[in-house]
């Protein structure tokens, strides 16, 4: 193995783990150190406009081609892993093909237009990291929390805290098909022909095609070794080596090294380039390759409210599940500024969902926000000490808070049901939701003799946290609920 | 993290291990001296049932044995969910190996185990001759005052034990209530007392007495009817911490026992292990106990120190599993009596077991079902572990602030579900009044609901 590839290899195979345990770890542990592999994503580098990371991949990419794509890139290790199996059912598979210039850059646009118009819930379907997060928040995290709380059950064995039990919970049908959908499509394109999709429809892979068409460093076939067997163009998995006119299409090459090797004859070399790449060729979209956008569509149309899981336990009085209110304005997480500058730079990446300890965030169900985070309260609330999302985004879609900047953050504002109140109508003497609001705006005042002190909201000093929400003893409806507000402000 | 190690070994696993310390020490033996201890004198060490301590009581000379049944904690079927059955077979097992070994006293009421208690209690005790054992129940007429309710329950225990006389009959927890009106109100006015001496005079009920918790006037009151009643027996909290610590919720047990050995009347032994808590104490306490017995459990100490006084008649103890019938029974078979060294070593581990702030809750499950769902002595308990354990840390700066925070919020979540810990208590105060040990049950969530907000949010205190 030439040393090019087996590097390209340990560094993708070193980067996918990472990117993969940072979904998985709900902890908040493992993002501390590796964090800053969701940064140099390019699209969340573009949406925080982070100009050193973007400046820096430009840069690569114009020295060494679309490393990117076979290193960084969590979705594209992760076909060259499927075709890797779909090599072994049958090796030599693949063979040029003529660029889809057209269909790629269609897409793109597509992708800029609804980027730009706001429609944050399509543009989030393509974006390949945050697909990438999708299918291991939703595929792979409930194992991964299994798996932990087995070891849970162990450690408390032996009276041990080093590990402790989570929820697994029931995070919505939208986003979990959305991650089947993608995986099964981007699977079997990826067994079939390798990098098909980031090469037709995967709109970071168009973009950085432009670049690496004048990459400096590239592969080049060198006609005098050369014996025509085309044996490098059935191993190559960007289909982009045409044996016959010993070119490769830049713009496609994915530089995966995987041709040096398959070369008996040596004629393949990494080096700095020395003449222009080869003319565009146009060709008509193919319209199965449009497969995907069809079937992004029906999961739009499917979408169900999310559910709620029913928790087991074996407790005395039975306690009702709390279920979601009817929130007129759904709540952003705190941070996130606007409901518009949500909706435009959240890549729906889950990473934010996977690390909430609270079980507060979760996708949302709604068309223009799909899969974008949400909150509720049913589980938790969002803890005034607690900045994980804001700490984990890497587009500032949630701009990182301090901690006195979280507590003072208004999302929303609580509004109180007096038919669900228990000191209201059953005269109960209560007063949870104003012993827990952390701002103090809940204030308990007389209803005359005898009777019980009812709640009420200064929703000026409100800043929507839940917890009055979460703890109120109604259920399955709270008398106490929050109302999410289009903009946040601090107080 | 060894010593966290030592800490944290359970009552259960800590008995299990003496076991094997003692085997092994034993067989250490063998090498030196061909005739000394084997391996074998290790199970030598079980009960003996021929050794049981017993006493007589005056009026109707029972020969009592000095250690009795507890029926308030039998196993269930789920140990897990508190809405479990009861687990009959395990009931009938421990039952009979308590017979077996000499106990015959067996204590319930129509309130224990959510009602269940007498039924299985009955069931497992029928399997033995009836004069074979003695069964005390009681009259838990703590919510209906009427006759016609006390009678009821009166004549539904016969039913559910299963026989046709009661050997010890108890006025259930007077001290409850208002006191003294209360105690009038749930059997003078309405003439259940009067009912229930005829039922001595005619024989179905053999012993008559009375429970006591709470305030002192409704005691001294029932004493001062002693030569009119004639009470048979009373039924007390006593151990070395309620001696003279019981504090200003309930009295202390030197004063109660005097006044009943006084008039020669047997005391009856309830919460010899304070609910549980006097069975592992903490790391300093329970080295200086060991020191001196060091093949001895904590909990023998305080069985040790119920059953010294001549008056006890017999020391209750609900003992769920088999190793604590079996470390009891050892305890009293038969009793050492403590030295009065020993009485002064206790009362200074009394003193220094209350420079922690425990809260002192029996898992008498009184106050359950919480109809907010909490599950209030899971999180007493938890609390009282995490001090015992050193856990509940008086500063952030404390020198393992961190491990001990830890240890706290994960020990929380995995003993008390997130629904039913101290957050959600909303101050109804519908418990209260049922707690015989008289904790402000709502205010004590809410302190350490504010412990747990320290906590997690990161104070510093």
């Amino acid at each position: 193995m030439n040393f090019y590839r087996k590097g390209r290899i340990v560094a993708a195979t070193l980067v996918f783990v990472a990117v993969t345990l940072l979904f998985l770890d709900f902890s908040g542990t493992i993002h501390r150190y590796l964090g800053w592999l969701a940064e140099v994503q390019l699209l969340p580098a573009l949406l925080a406009v982070n100009v050193v990371v973007v400046v820096a991949l430009v840069l690569l990419t114009l020295l060494f081609g679309r490393l990117y794509c076979s290193v960084i890139c969590p979705l594209g290790v992760m076909q060259d892993g499927i075709a890797r199996l779909g090599l072994r059912a049958k090796k030599n598979r693949y063979g040029y093909t003529r660029p889809r210039t057209l269909l790629r850059v269609g897409v793109l646009v597509l992708f800029g237009v609804l980027f730009l118009g706001g429609v944050g819930s399509l543009f989030a379907l393509l974006a390949p990291y945050s697909a990438f997060g999708r299918i291991v928040t939703n595929l792979l995290q409930p194992l991964w929390m299994w798996g932990n709380n087995l070891l849970a059950m162990v450690a408390a064995h032996y009276d041990s805290y080093a590990f402790y039990e989570v929820t697994v919970w029931w995070k919505g049908l939208a986003s979990l098909l959305t991650a089947v959908v993608t995986l099964v499509v981007v699977g079997l394109l990826a067994w079939r022909g390798g990098r098909t999709w980031c090469n037709t429809i995967c709109p970071v892979g168009t973009l950085l095609g432009f670049i690496s068409r004048y990459a400096w460093m590239r592969p080049v076939i060198d006609t005098e070794k050369c014996n025509g067997c085309g044996l490098c163009a059935r191993r190559c998995k960007a289909a982009c080596i045409d044996p016959k006119s010993h070119t490769i299409d830049m713009s496609r090459c994915v530089v995966c090294f995987d041709c040096l090797d398959s070369c008996r004859q040596g004629a393949i070399r990494y080096e700095v380039r020395r003449k222009k790449g080869p003319a565009k060729q146009s060709q008509p979209t193919d319209g199965a390759r449009r497969s995907f956008l069809t079937m992004g569509a029906a999961v739009v149309a499917s979408t169900v409210v999310a559910q709620q899981q029913k928790k087991v336990d074996g407790g005395v009085a039975t306690i009702l599940d709390k279920q979601i209110p009817n929130r007129q304005t759904p709540i952003l997480p705190p941070g996130a500024r606007s409901a518009s500058h949500f909706a435009q730079h959240c890549t729906a990446c889950q990473l934010c969902v996977a690390a909430c300890p609270n079980g507060v965030l979760r996708p949302s169900g709604g068309v223009m926000t799909l899969l974008q985070p949400t909150l509720s309260f049913e589980r938790g609330y969002c803890r005034p000490e607690c900045t994980k999302c804001s700490e984990v985004c890497p587009t500032d879609a949630i701009s990182l808070l301090t901690r006195e900047e979280k507590s003072s953050r208004q999302v929303g504002h609580a509004v109180w049901v007096r038919e669900n109140c228990v000191a209201a109508s059953r005269e109960v003497q209560c007063d949870n939701c104003a012993r827990h609001c952390p701002t103090g705006a809940i204030q308990m005042v007389e209803q005359g003799e005898g009777k019980a002190k009812i709640p009420t909201v200064d929703a000026e000093r409100c800043i929507g946290c839940g917890a009055c929400e979460y703890l109120c003893p109604a259920r399955p409806f709270s008398a106490l609920y929050v109302e999410g507000h289009e903009v946040q402000r601090t107080l | 993290m060894n010593t966290n190690d030592k800490k944290q070994v359970t009552r259960r696993e800590f008995l299990r291990r003496l076991g094997v310390g003692g085997a092994f020490a034993a067989t250490s033996l063998v090498g030196c001296t061909p005739k000394g201890r084997t391996a074998d004198t290790a199970s030598e060490r079980r009960p003996d049932a021929a050794k049981m301590t017993y006493r007589t009581t005056p009026t109707t000379g029972d020969k009592v044995s000095l250690l009795g049944y507890g029926c308030m904690r039998w196993p269930l079927v789920d140990p897990e969910d508190r809405n479990s059955p009861m687990d009959q077979e395990q009931v009938n097992r421990l039952v009979d190996y308590a017979i077996e070994h000499g106990v015959n006293y067996f204590d319930t009421a129509p309130v224990y185990g959510r009602g269940l208690s007498e039924r299985v209690t009955g069931t497992a005790l029928k399997r033995h001759p009836r004069e074979k054992y003695f069964i005390a129940t009681k009259l838990s007429n703590m919510r209906d005052f009427s006759r016609e309710g006390a009678l009821a329950m009166y004549r539904k225990s016969f039913e559910e034990l299963q026989v046709d006389y009661i050997d010890y009959y108890l006025l259930h927890s007077i001290g409850g209530g208002d006191g003294i009106p209360t105690v009038r109100k749930r059997f003078f006015d309405n003439g259940v007392l009067e009912f229930l001496l005829k039922e001595r005079e005619a024989g179905r009920i053999r012993n008559l007495g009375f429970s006591y918790h709470g305030d002192v006037k409704a005691f001294d009151y029932l004493l001062s009817l002693h030569d009119e009643i004639r009470w048979d027996f009373v039924q007390i909290q006593l151990n070395y911490v309620d001696w003279k610590h019981a504090g200003r919720r309930n009295t202390n047990a030197d004063y109660l026992y005097d006044e009943l050995w006084k008039r020669g009347i047997p005391s009856v032994i309830m919460e010899p292990l304070l609910g549980g808590r006097l069975a592992s104490l903490n790391e300093h306490l329970t080295t200086r106990l060991k020191e001196r017995r060091p093949e001895e459990s904590i909990a023998s100490w305080a069985f040790r120190f119920a059953g010294t006084p001549e008056g006890v008649l017999t020391v209750l103890s609900g003992m769920t599993y088999q190793e604590h019938l079996e470390d009891n029974l050892k305890t009293y078979s038969p009793l050492e009596p403590c030295t009065d060294e020993e009485l002064t070593l206790l009362e200074d581990t009394a003193q220094r077991y209350l420079r922690y702030p425990l809260i002192n809750c029996t898992d008498c499950l009184y106050c359950m079902p919480c109809p907010y769902g909490l599950d209030i002595p899971a999180i007493f308990k938890h609390y009282n572990k995490c001090i015992n354990e050193g856990n509940v840390s008086a500063s952030s700066g404390d020198a393992d602030y961190r491990r001990a925070r830890r240890a706290f919020l994960v020990g929380y979540d995995r003993s008390v579900p997130k629904l039913r810990q101290a957050a959600h208590c909303i101050g109804c105060r519908e418990c209260v009044e049922h707690c015989p040990q008289r904790i402000d049950i709502p205010a004590q969530m809410r302190k350490i609901d504010a412990y747990v907000e320290d906590l997690k949010q990161g104070k510093h205190f």
